[in-house]
Parts: C-alpha cells; structure tokens; sequence
C-alpha cells in the first residue's frame, strides 16, 4: 500500500473541489473495492477525499411513482427499503444476493455502481492486464478465465463485471445522477458503461472528478412482477457464475412488456434487448422463455475455461422469467 | 491404586480458555507487544523458475521508516544453510529445505527472495513494493500431465512403504464378475486457518533467542532454530499459547521462521512478520494434486477378489513430500489380490505438506467413489457391499485391530440417517420442490498414532495442581481436554486444575498433527497426574501423622482433593493438609509416557461412516447439502462438546474439498490466481446444513492409557466421497474430479 493523505468531505462543493483537478485523488465512499484495490497497489491514489458525511442518504419517491436513491444510502438500507421491496424486488433480491451483510453494510449505492472486476490478473500487479496497464496484454485470454465474461468482451479485455445490484438497475432502466465541473448530468444507465472495446481502462462515462449524487428509478408499473436469479459456486458470499435480473408485464397470459439484464457473463452489466424483443406479443411460458434465453445469449465467446457459461446463463434466464411470472403483478 | 473416576473426561466440558479467547485475552503469535519492535513484509517471486539476477533496493532503503532491505546478495549467512541441497530428503517435516535468501535461486512463484524491515508495518509494505526485481528466467515445469512420464518412486509415503503387493491380482480379475476402473483427480488445496503464519523474535545477545509463532510443534521449532543458528537448544525458545488454526500447514517450519529469526538479530531489535494471505498460496505447504487409478473387482455377491490403488502426487523441485492416497486402500476392505503404489511429479511449486488427512481425504475419496461405482454394477446396496467386505483383521498385515467399530458405525449411520428409503436408481427421488434428491455414503477411517510426550503435574499447598506441558492447541480444546484429564487423574475438581501449554520451556511433547495430541500428550497428563497423586499418598502413609498413617494404598482414593479411606469416606485428609504440615512447596511429578508394544501386536484405526443427503436444482446444477450424518468409533471421547465441534468441523472440510476447495496456477507461471479467500472458497455458513455426529461407544485398553485414538482428522475422511455418491444418485452424473462443481453436472 502507497501513502496517502485522507480528508472527510464537509459538502458536496468541498468533494468536488477535492478531486477534480487534482491527479492522483480519489473519493471514498463505502471502501469495499477501493480499500481492497489499495493493499493489492492496484489502485495508488495520493489523497482520498472521504465523501460518506455527505447527506445523500435517502430514498425518496418521485413525483410521477420513481424513486430516487442517494448515492450514500447503504446497500443494506436499500435491500430492506419497504419501497424498493415492494415496487422494484428485482432490486432488492439482487441486493441480498452479493456480498456478505458486512459488506452490504459498508457499501454505497454510488460505489456499487463503480464497483471493479474480479479478474485474477487485474487485481495481480505482476501479470499483464490492458484494464490495470493499457497496452500490456490480456492475462486472462490465455490463463484461467472460468469466471469471465462472454458478452461485450474484446481482444483486449474479458474481464467480468462483478456487480449484481447493477444488473437490478440496468433491467429497471435506471438514471444515474451526477454532479461534475460541468454541473449535473443524468445518465440513464445503458449509456454509463462501456464495453472494453481498445480501451479497457475506460470503464464508464464519468469525467474526472465527476461525483454520483443519485440513482433514480422510473415508475415501472409491472416491476412488482420482477425477480433476481444469482447462480454462484457457494451457497452465499461469492461472484455470479451467472445472474439474471428480469421483469415482466403480463397481460391475459400474454407478455406486454419485459426486462432482461444479465450479470456475471458480460463485460458490463448486460442488457439483453434482443431477448426482451422476443418475448413480447408471447404467450408467457417455457417456450417463449427458451427463445428469449437464445436470444440473450446470441453471439456469446467463450475461452477455454468458461464455455459452461453460454448453457448456465441461458438457463438462468429461463428461471429468472419463469420465477418473475409466478408473481402477482 | 491407579485407576481413576472419571469425573470430569468425557463430560461436554466448556472451552477453559473460552473467556480469554472471545475476550481478546489470548494472544497469538503476531500480538505480543515487545518494546522496540519492528516490522518485517517478505518480498516474493513472480516467477516460478529462475534466478534473481538483480534486486534494485534503493527506493526502498530511502523509503521512510526502513530500517534494512535484505536480499540474497546482502543477507547474512547462516551458520546451518537449510536451502536446497542435493541429497535425500526425509520427508520429515522438521528437514524442509527452506528460502533463507541463502542464494538467488528461485524454485516456485510467490517464494520469499527478501525482506524489508521498517517501523511500522504500513512502511515496510510500501517499500516492499518500491523494491525492482531482475529475474533470469528459465521454463517451469507446471502442468503434472506433462511430467507424469518423469515421475520417480519415493522411498516410503509418509512412514509407510511406497508399495505394496498381495495376492494374485490377474486371478483375482479372473474370479470377478465386475470390475470398476476409473481415475479419480483431486486438485491442489491449501489450509488457509483463519490465522495467517506469523512469527515475532526476540534476540537476548547473540546467543539466545525467542520466537512467539504460530505453530503446531513448538519443539520442532526450537530444533530447526537451534540447528540453523548453531546453537544450543535450551538457548532457542518457542512460545505458542494460542494458535488460529492449524490442519498441518503449521506443522513444519518453514521459511519466514529463520527469515524473522535473521532480521531480528541483523536489526538488533525484535521483529514481528506475519504472512499476507496471498503469501500463504505457496511458501507454508498445500495438499498437492492427485491422480489416483482405481480398480476394484468383485464377485457378483460383492466379494471383492482383486483390488489396486496407483497413486501419483507432485512435490516441489527440491525436496520432498508423499501424498499417502493409497494408504487407506490397504486396510479398508478385504481384498485377497491386492497392488497399490505412490509416485512423485516435480513441479515448479512450493513443497506441499500434511493437510487434514494426508492421504486418506484423497485416497477416501477414491477408493469410496469406486465402491459406490461397484455398488451400481453389482447392483447392490452400497452399505451391504462395505459389509460384505468388511475387514475383520487388518487385511494387510494380518494383525487384529486394537478395537473397530465400524459395523456398528454402518448401522447407526444408516439408522439415524434413514437409508433405508433410499431407492437405489440415479434420479429416482426428488424433494417437494422439484429438486433431485440424492443419498449417499462412505466409510471414514484415520490411523491411531501416538509419540513419546512428557508433562508435569504439581500439586500446591493451596490445595490447587498446576499441569503442564509444551503441546499446542490448534484451537481444538487441548487446554480443555488436558484439564480434565490432569483434574481426573489427580482427584480434583477441574476448576481447581490450571494446565498451560505451548512452550518450549514446558516438558517435551510431539508436533499437534496425525492427530495425537490427545493419545500422546494425554497419556503423558494422565501419567503425571497419577504420579503426583501416588507421591502423595506415599507421604501420608509414611507420615505418623497423617490419619492415613500406615494404611495400604490399594485402600484409598482421592476426591476433589481428599485423600481417604474408601471404605470409610469420612476418614482421609486433603493435599492441602498434608502439603502444610509436611512444610514442603510442592509435590511434583513429571514423567515421559511412550508407546509400548501394541503398535507391534494391532492395527490401531479409528472407523466411521457418513451418509449425505444433498438436493440439486435439475436445470443450474446447484448443490445443496440438505443434511449430513456421521457415526464413529474413535475410542474415547474426552470432551463430548469440542469432540463433537471436532467432529463437525472436520466434515465442514470435507464439504470444502468436495464441493470447492480448489487452488488454481496460472497455467504459464505458476502463480497461484485466487490467492484470497473472496475466490478461494471455503464453505460458509450457508452451505452447511445440519451435521448429526455419533460416538459409538468404543472401550479400546490397547491403545493408549488415555483410550482415546484422537478426533482431529477422521470428520473429514469419506465425506467426499458421500457427497459425490449422493450427487451421482441425485444426478446420474459420476464426478471423478474434484471439486464437484455445478459446470460439472450440468
């Protein structure tokens, strides 16, 4: 671990002025990736500027029926928000299923959504890796890649993106607020992340300096008919092998409306449009499930270890939707 | 007047150090706060074969807080090398060939090649990271397919012969109607206890030095020490009062004990290092991977009539250690033709070690999956199958068995477990949910063992006994069991008994591993107390005095600390009466207790048997353990509760190495990738589901004066293999490679 100076944040202009501008600052929120990445020398930032004091700690509903999350509201807090339970269980399921209670008690919703991958070499500073390094190589392509991803990836990165309550959000469509030197922007979420593409350090929109303030979710009227399905290799406290966050809007036994999001097969939190767009104007049930799980999984690449992920994650799909339609909407 | 009431062993006696330990009273290795200490951080290899050609430590030495920089090319020279020399090695874990910064030679990834000293801890990691390594690399041997045609025959495995041959295996083949052959793999594992290895030392002048460490033989310590720096040993020692956890990876001494040893003095200060967890993947010892070929032959009643077990394991490039995988096939079931066989595999890894059952966790694993499979050709029920086999004397070596208890162990298990509504056919039962349901069982088995041991037993003129000696508790419920035992012997109440251990100073005792601390030290406690209670009554009767003046000792007893006429209870005196008016400070007894002859005359083996219950979701491949039963015969038990915790803490590993224990080298240097225990998975409390354990009872007065044949092993042996039986009758799907993962079956 390399020194560093650390600071509380007292307000939101303190934060912002603490980092932009300043190379080699980072904030700290909850600690659970950055305090990690630290002790590996992975991450070596100069000064963190400690931003849990600021008071972004609500959850509070919209007008118009959404509901805006506080980038420093807990990830325990969020699981159990009576709201989030009954209108957006997606989320709240996705929650419970990471991490361990320490952690989720730690963790924050804004750095949740920054949360860094898992990769093995990532967090090695001693093996090649183009997200850590740009330009060094790709460990992980020829070295043990069980649990990496096979959407989104590119010949420089397969490195999976870790979080399960981002996929949550990503199936609800949800809007990331900022506050930056150019003032606030809203972000919705398919938009934040990028795929590694050449530039696999680039890992979303967010400009130096830029600070999440908010998450906001839409009025969704059929997620109360929506679910999480994680599969890992333990029973608790471990990474998806494979998750699926979906909701369904069904009408008469015919699917209105759908929202498929994947974890733990995609280079980013994996929006699955295509397997959505099969699914409505169907009969819901195991045959439109199947083809939407095809759908999701179109043009999957595997490596030597992962190539269970393809079948897994198609058929956590399917579990997913069929669990989600057995809910009353 | 020998034998004892046993008034306190046996009974589910509370942890004497509980209080301490959820107190934060106990201190462990790395918590002892000397004056002037320093911090030590290892710097280690990132390539698995080579040499260090240069070590730039100039940041480092500038780096605030840095006291010294040590590399191969300034460390000083040892008096006693224990690096890599050619020439046999023992196996014997006190011989390990250590990296001492003696030379520049690099043997395996992650291997210590420096040593930063500092301060503060924080100060010696950030220099350790400042320090630019040049290697001379060569080309690793990693990948154990691949070398298998180098592999040699080892002169024995683990203390028993590398070999064997009975019978006649083609007839044998001949007479059988069915005939199982499969490999069975099983990858490398490490130990990873909750506490990480550290050491803290301490140099008095130049000659004598002391190291508070985290470890399972305190003695084997001072006798490395003493060897490396050429000292003598009663100028070496070992302090170990508490220690977090153990299962054979603190059994040897290995490199950062010397590496603290050598700081400490090159600084003139003492100097704590600790491991990070990523440093214990690889310097400290891990189970090395297996590929073991089974065959096992049988008639169509279930006779087996020719069995082999052909086992291959690796070891590191420069010294030596045998996985035992066949061991258990050699006295587990009649089989009148019979081969087995252990060869080593180099590789460029750190030397692997004793973890939890050396051998017979991955050899259970084998050979019981393999009568599972037999079971089905025969179309068979696996318990009757184990019966029709059952091993009435030790089918290896003719010798009768001390006591054996497994027959028993079958019945009870499957009693309790309910295997009777089993029904036999893969994906023939399934839970209210929808899940395949799956039932499965194995038999368990661990060796008695016991060594030479020493303790003391004191008894004081207030009327209390003071015990000791320098044995270890893992965390297992020595100090609590030796209480017992020692207040037993001694005719008092536990509460009036204080038994300290882990200490060099302390009567000589044997490393905390095969799990003999308990036959082994305990014969030892037992002996002392008995001693120190006879010196006693020996004074009373010789004392005019003493109302017991010229009684015979065949006539008394002694109770919560009263010396007295048995036939006249109220007629007697305490210790402490007699302690006063004999104006003497003690009476002390220490004696050494050793094995006789049994070992000679029995096989000596603890049995069980373990029936698993698991639920796998048909279309994720999820496995969920529903419940496990296990019953053993294991001689006496000294304490039923941590026998108990023993018990199920050994089967909670056996789910680990079943379902997920698995250390993974990256295939191209040998660096282990999931060195944490975020992505080595151990199970958590989740995966555990309810564990009944039995005792059968089991009076065995061959073994030991204790009767015990110790606890700390035989939980995880054939646990495995049941989880793999009943993931195969849930699924249909036979898992010969561990772990059994949910890619596996889907």
């Amino acid at each position: 671990m390399h020194p560093f100076s650390y600071r509380q944040a007292s307000d939101e202009q303190s934060a912002l002025s603490g980092v932009s501008g300043q190379p080699g600052a980072a904030y700290l929120a909850g600690g659970t990736t950055l305090i990690d990445l630290m002790k590996l020398d992975v991450q070596k930032p100069s000064q963190l500027i400690d931003i849990t004091p600021l008071p972004w700690t609500k959850i509070t509903e919209l007008p118009g029926g959404g509901v805006s999350i506080g980038a420093m509201v807990r990830n325990s807090d969020l699981a159990h928000s009576e709201i989030i339970m009954t209108r957006y269980p997606v989320l709240s399921e996705a929650l419970l299923s990471g991490a361990s209670p320490q952690l989720r008690k730690m963790a924050t919703t804004g750095g949740n959504l920054l949360q860094r991958t898992r990769c093995y070499y990532f967090r090695d500073i001693t093996t090649p890796c183009n997200k850590r390094e740009p330009g060094s190589g790709c460990s992980a392509m020829d070295g043990y890649n069980r649990i990496h991803a096979i959407l989104g990836t590119s010949k420089h990165c397969i490195a999976t993106h870790p979080s399960d309550m981002c996929v949550a959000l990503t199936a609800l469509d949800a809007t990331i607020v900022t506050r930056g030197a150019k003032g606030e922007r809203r972000i919705p979420i398919n938009e934040f992340y990028f795929t590694p593409g050449d530039h696999p350090e680039r890992e979303n929109v967010l400009e130096p300096g830029e600070l999440i303030t908010a998450v906001e979710l839409p009025a969704m009227p059929f997620t109360g008919r929506s679910h999480y399905r994680k599969v890992r290799d333990r029973a608790s406290y471990a990474f998806a092998l494979s998750s699926a966050a979906v909701a369904l809007d069904i009408q008469g036994g015919v699917i209105k409306d759908a929202r498929i999001a994947m974890g733990g097969v995609g280079t980013k939190p994996w929006r699955a449009l295509d397997a959505e767009k099969a699914l409505i104007g169907k009969t819901a049930g195991p045959d439109a499930y199947k083809a939407a799980a095809e759908a999701a999984l179109h043009g999957a690449k595997t490596h030597k270890d992962n190539a269970f992920k393809v079948e897994l994650a198609k058929r956590t799909v399917i579990r997913a939707l069929t669990m989600a339609a057995q809910k009353t909407a | 007047m020998n034998e004892t009431m046993d008034a306190a062993v046996g009974k589910p006696m509370d942890r004497v150090d509980g209080r301490l330990k959820v107190t934060g009273g106990a201190k462990y290795a790395a918590e002892f706060p000397l004056p002037n200490l320093a911090h030590a951080v290892m710097i280690t290899s990132t390539i698995a074969k080579g040499r260090v050609a240069k070590m730039d430590t100039s940041a480092a030495d500038a780096a605030p807080g840095v006291i010294k920089v040590l590399t191969p090319m300034n460390a000083p020279r040892l008096p006693n090398d224990p690096s890599y020399s050619p020439g046999g090695a023992s196996g014997r874990p006190q011989d390990r060939k250590l990296s001492v910064l003696q030379n520049s030679a690099v043997y395996y990834n992650n291997e210590p090649i420096g040593l930063v000293i500092a301060e503060t801890l924080e100060q010696a990691m950030h220099a350790a990271a400042l320090v630019q390594v040049e290697y001379k690399e060569e080309k690793p041997a990693l990948n154990m397919g691949r070398e298998k045609k180098n592999a040699y025959k080892p002169k024995a495995a683990n203390q028993e012969p590398t070999d064997t041959h009975r019978g006649d295996i083609t007839s044998g083949q001949r007479d059988a109607s069915r005939r199982v052959e499969q490999t069975y793999t099983t990858p490398m594992e490490n130990h990873n206890p909750m506490e990480p290895h550290a050491t803290t030392a301490v140099w008095d002048g130049d000659d004598r030095l002391t190291v508070y460490d985290a470890t399972q033989g305190v003695f084997g310590v001072q006798n490395v020490l003493s060897r490396i720096f050429a000292l003598p040993k009663s100028n070496v020692r070992c302090v170990s009062y508490f220690v977090g956890g153990g299962f054979g990876c603190k059994g040897s001494v290995w490199s950062h004990i010397p590496l603290a040893a050598m700081a400490a003095k090159s600084v003139g200060r003492p100097v704590k290092l600790s491991l990070t967890r990523a440093q214990m993947f690889g310097m400290v010892g891990y189970r090395p991977q297996t590929e073991q070929d089974l065959m096992v032959a049988a008639k169509s009643d279930g006779a087996i009539t020719a069995s082999s077990h052909a086992s291959w394991s690796n070891t590191s490039t420069f010294d030596e250690f045998v996985e035992p995988t066949a061991a258990v096939t050699r006295i587990l079931y009649e089989s009148p033709a019979q081969e087995t066989s252990h060869r080593l595999v180099r590789l460029n890894y750190g030397t692997p070690t004793f973890m939890r059952a050396p051998g017979e966790s991955p050899g259970t694993f084998a050979i019981e999956t393999a009568m599972d499979e037999l079971a089905y050709s025969l179309k068979m029920d696996p318990v009757q199958l184990r019966l029709r086999n059952y091993a009435e004397v030790d089918p290896e070596s003719k010798k009768p068995w001390s006591s054996k208890s497994l027959r028993e162990c079958y019945k009870v298990g499957a009693e309790k477990f309910g295997w009777d509504k089993r029904t036999p056919a893969p994906r023939s039962m399934t839970a209210p949910d929808g899940r395949l349901l799956g039932m499965g069982m194995a038999s368990a088995t661990y060796p008695v063992r016991r060594s030479a041991a020493s303790a003391l037993a004191r008894l004081l003129p207030d009327g209390t006994a003071y015990v000791q000696a320098g044995t270890q508790d893992l965390g297992t419920g020595t100090y609590t069991i030796m209480t017992q035992i020692a207040a037993d012997a001694l005719g008092l109440p536990v509460e009036r008994v204080r038994f300290e251990l882990g200490d060099t100073e302390m009567p000589e005792t044997p490393v905390s591993g095969g799990s003999q601390t308990a036959a082994s030290t305990g014969s030892a406690v037992k002996q002392a107390g008995l001693a120190a209670r006879d010196q006693a009554v020996q004074i009373a009767l010789a004392d005019p005095s003493s109302p017991l003046h010229g009684m015979s000792a065949a006539d008394l007893d002694v109770k919560n600390g009263m010396i007295f006429v048995k036939a006249q209870p109220d007629k007697g005196e305490t210790y402490a009466e007699l302690i006063a008016r004999q104006k003497l400070p003690k009476i002390e007894a220490k004696i050494q207790s050793k094995p006789g002859e049994e070992k000679n005359q029995y096989a000596l083996h603890s049995f069980g048997a373990v029936f698993v219950e698991v639920l796998v979701d048909p279309d994720l491949g999820e496995i969920r353990l529903n419940r496990i039963v296990g019953a053993y015969g294991a001689g006496r038990i000294l304490n039923a509760k941590t026998g108990r915790s023993q018990l199920i803490g050994g089967v909670v590993y056996g789910v680990g190495m079943a379902m997920m224990e698995h250390t993974i080298p990256d295939p191209r240097t040998g660096r282990i990738v999931n060195r944490d225990l975020g992505e080595y998975h151990v199970p958590v409390n989740a995966d555990i589901p309810d564990i009944d354990i039995t005792f059968v009872d089991e009076v065995d007065t061959i073994i030991n004066p204790v009767g015990a044949k110790g606890i700390g092993e035989i939980g995880i042996t054939g646990v495995v293999a049941a989880i793999g039986n009943a993931v195969y009758h849930a699924t249909g799907v036979r898992v010969r490679d561990l772990p059994i993962t949910l890619d596996k079956i889907i």
